[in-house]
């Protein structure tokens, strides 16, 4: 439960009062408390500091360590304190949860760390409050990525041992992925780098002007019209590289048709394909235009390296994810670009063998302008015109200079923040769930309390079952109280399931009510009880029959049922540590037709006056120690106090 | 570049603002702090031992460190104790009933006397209790609506998922069986004496007065 609940408990039960005059059914007695020694002050040794706390301080959170009857397991009789062997700077955390109710994270400390104290002391890591969350989060994140990254740098150098019957196509695939995993594949990897390397300096070098040795007019020609054999010769066996590389990593892909459409392959094919164009385009010059454009394409090949390195593949990705912003500052200075040009067109079209031809060739002023470059070819002549150049360099260096910061600080933000958002979303579900679970959780306690017939007579303590002993006293209280509420209304708390089937069971037409017939012998002064009864019978002949009891059944089939079972020493729901006391009970007490008593209200025998005393709610088996429950002490002996008063 | 970061930082500076403003406005409110009379004094006027007042009082300060209980807390602790459904009218009239100055917000001797009475008081203490707590208006009589509200208050707390299915008129049947045993002179309301007549003459409820008396 949250913080500090259990110090409501007085003030619950005492509201509880207020039911009093309206229960139909009576009350079930408080838990027997144990004579609570008052408050008292523990004394937690950690690691010789000590910490001195009140015990309904620890007590607050009962599923924790301290909270919980585990810490009996560090208590030291000698010196009467609870001595934990750890960390006493992180414990001071723990405690202040207990404290305040809020958990906060040290910020000098390691956090794993905090997370082993955390999970030591039994506590969850999401109690982490609001106030250090994030940064919790984020330093967790920090740590599990950093942790990852060396193991995969590990396990990128060892190479995961391929399976045996690994196919070539795998092998060389692999081969291709990670060059590091075998010589050969490392060989090649350098050998296309290099070749990729050649090839791109070979373009670069082509266009040199080389002076040729012995011409008369010395003229100045590009070495790859000087050399056009050797030139051609190493483009050749470049491509001839390429194309090789390329088929076989078309071999070796596991999927072809994703591999054709990646970005690496499309870089490859750009890279030869001019040239495989070239060889079969004919050397006429009309074409050779055309040829000559595709020889820019070779540069492409620079691309490839980006196999080659990370950077530039970080890069790309960068920009990839930029795109909007860059989109953005592109388009503003589009609209700045037009405007003025515009304008100076108007300006400077009175002007004769002025520059400023058209609106587009105006454009080229602009930019050059608003970049703050002014190359000086285009220059206003008149005032107006000089006037609005001005204007327009000014402007330029605003709309660009403000932009950029944005870009940058925009794709740190956005990029944060995406990732912050994604993670939270993620998180907000599993906490959601985490936070239903807990709220389910005490739900359910109270349920399965009851499952376990733990409505039982708190003086037979012996008997019963060391689940149920084991609740703390608090929330031994907490059931109480509900039961006390079921009471008043004559209703009992139940699960989803069982919900949905009595619903189905009432929409197929009330077979229930003739069950209510034929129970209620002394329908009079019990009629309401006998209502609530007999479909708690139904109810608890579906589980004893511990099957999904289809509703269909009729209400008779559920009484032979339940008068077969009367006999029958053990029910099969009940836990074996239960059934035993159940056993001796049933041989001790005779004629105690409690089970009967809950499917037909009989004339009593003689000491059993509360012949419509409603089981509580538990399995049926359960019934006859459940109507110990308000004897005290003598088992077969039942209380005169469970009489149904007619309301 | 320098501007640009210049104008930056002052924008946000300017958003971030307001929300102080209010801040520091929550902070004054919270501030209005409350101490109880004496240990000596609590100890007189309630039933309570010295230690299990401080018992409360250590568990009460701890939650509100202010001093003072509203009503929006007594909702939460209600809705933390009965999970299943919504207990948040009940809690609405425990804290009237709670709340005998009308303030709107229960001090620690208030509390600490309410519980006394529920905890250790009388027979005829509680019942008077448990009356006030059913007359919402607090004129003495309890009528059919009051009635009516309080018990429906009750069956929302059980919540959706109970066994049987909760009817529509079940509260109201309940309301009408309550009223038959009450309402002595059949006159549609139930005066206090009505309601300790007929709650003194009820075993049940006289046994389970009792059930309540060991605290904490």
């Amino acid at each position: 439960m949250a913080a500090g609940v259990a110090t409501w408990l007085p003030f619950a039960r005492a509201a509880a009062v207020g039911w009093l005059p309206l229960a139909q059914q009576p009350l079930p007695p408080a838990p027997g408390v144990k004579a609570s020694r008052g408050d008292e002050v523990l004394v937690v040794n950690v690691s010789g500091r000590r910490f001195e706390t009140w015990k309904n301080t620890l007590d607050r959170y009962p599923d924790t360590l301290l909270g919980s009857s585990e810490k009996e397991f560090f208590y030291d009789a000698d010196s009467g304190e609870y001595f934990f062997d750890r960390d006493p700077d992180m414990f001071r955390h723990v405690l202040n949860f207990y404290r305040t109710g809020r958990l906060h994270c040290p910020r000098q400390e390691c956090i794993q760390a905090f997370d082993e104290e955390l999970a030591f002391y039994g506590l969850v890591p999401e109690l982490v409050g609001d106030c250090c969350l994030e940064e919790y989060r984020d330093r967790k994140k920090e740590n599990a990525e950093r942790l990852a990254e060396d193991e995969e740098a590990e396990q990128a150098g060892d190479g995961p041992a391929l399976p045996a019957g690994s196919s070539l196509r795998q092998r060389l695939w692999r081969a291709f992925e990670n060059p590091h995993t075998s010589t050969a594949a490392l060989v090649f990897y350098y050998v296309t780098g290099f070749f990729i390397a050649v090839s791109v300096i070979a373009n670069v070098v082509e266009t040199i002007p080389c002076r040729g040795p012995a011409r008369r007019p010395p003229r100045e020609q590009p070495c790859g019209d000087r050399f056009p054999l050797a030139f051609f010769c190493m483009d050749t066996a470049c491509v001839l590289i390429f194309t090789g590389e390329y088929l076989l990593r078309l071999f070796a892909a596991p999927s072809r048709c994703r591999f054709l459409r990646s970005v690496m392959s499309l870089i490859d094919v750009v890279a030869i394909l001019p040239y495989y164009i070239g060889l079969f385009v004919p050397k006429n010059e009309d074409v050779s235009g055309a040829f000559v454009t595709l020889r820019v394409f070779r540069v492409f090949r620079i691309f490839k390296f980006s196999r080659h390195s990370q950077g530039l593949r970080i890069l790309g990705y960068t920009l990839k994810s930029c795109a909007s912003e860059l989109g953005f500052l592109l388009f503003s200075l589009t609209m700045a670009i037009i405007i003025f040009a515009t304008v100076m067109f108007y300006a400077e079209k009175g002007t004769n063998k002025t520059n400023f031809t058209s609106i587009p060739a105006a454009f080229w002023y602009t930019i050059v302008t608003m970049t703050t470059l002014g190359y000086g070819d285009m220059v206003p002549s008149t005032i107006a015109g000089k006037i609005f150049g001005s204007i327009c360099s000014l402007s330029g260096v605003l709309v660009i200079a403000l932009p950029v910061p944005v870009i940058v600080s925009n794709f740190s933000r956005i990029y944060h923040q995406n990732q912050r958002a994604d993670k939270r979303r993620a998180q907000q579900k599993v906490r959601l769930a985490r936070i239903r679970l807990a709220k389910s959780g005490t739900t359910n306690a109270f349920l399965q309390y009851k499952q376990n017939g733990g409505l039982e007579d708190s003086s037979s303590v012996d008997e019963q079952a060391l689940c149920i002993r084991n609740r703390s006293a608090f929330e031994q209280q907490h059931h109480h109280l509900l039961h006390c509420l079921e009471k008043t209304t004559c209703h009992e708390f139940t699960d989803e399931l069982t919900f949905s089937e009595a619903v189905g069971a009432d929409s197929l037409g009330g077979r229930t009510s003739r069950s209510t017939s034929v129970s209620s012998q002394p329908a009079g002064p019990g009629s309401l009880l006998s209502s609530c009864c007999p479909r708690r019978a139904k109810r608890r002949a579906i589980r004893l029959a511990n099957s999904t009891a289809s509703v269909s059944r009729g209400s008779m089939q559920e009484l032979d049922t339940l008068a077969g079972l009367r006999r029958s020493p053990a029910p099969q729901s009940r836990s074996s540590l239960n059934a035993k006391p159940h056993d001796c009970l049933d041989l001790n007490c005779d004629s105690r037709d409690f089970v009967a008593a809950i499917i037909s209200i009989p004339t009593p025998p003689a000491n059993t006056p509360d012949e419509s005393q409603p089981s509580s709610p538990g399995d049926g088996g359960g019934a006859s120690s459940t109507l110990r429950n308000s004897s005290l002490g003598t088992p077969c002996l039942l209380p005169e106090t469970v009489k149904i008063s007619s309301l | 570049m320098g501007a640009v970061m210049g104008t930056f930082s002052s924008l946000q500076t300017k958003q971030r603002r307001p929300s102080k403003d209010k801040i520091e406005d929550e902070l004054e409110m919270t501030m209005v702090c409350h101490r109880p009379e004496g240990l000596e004094q609590l100890e007189a006027q309630t039933n309570f031992t010295k230690r299990e007042l401080q018992v409360l009082y250590r568990g009460f300060k701890n939650e509100c460190p202010s001093g003072v209980v509203n009503e929006e807390t007594f909702k939460q602790i209600y809705a933390q104790f009965f999970p299943h459904g919504d207990a948040s009218m009940y809690a609405h009239y425990l804290f009237h009933a709670f709340d005998t100055t009308q303030t709107g917000s229960v001090k620690f001797e208030d509390f600490v006397t309410a519980l006394s009475i529920l905890l250790r008081g009388t027979v005829h203490e509680k019942l008077r209790w448990t009356f006030n707590l059913y007359d919402i208006n607090k004129d003495g009589y309890i009528n059919k609506e009051e009635m009516m509200d309080i018990v429906k208050a009750i069956y929302d707390m059980m919540g959706k998922y109970t066994y049987p299915v909760l009817r529509e008129d079940t509260p109201r049947q309940h309301v009408d069986v309550f009223f038959q045993k009450m309402d002595k002179n059949k006159d549609g309301i139930v005066t206090l004496d009505e309601f300790l007549e007929s709650c003194q003459e009820d075993d049940n409820i006289m046994r389970s007065l009792q059930l309540f008396q060991n605290v904490m």
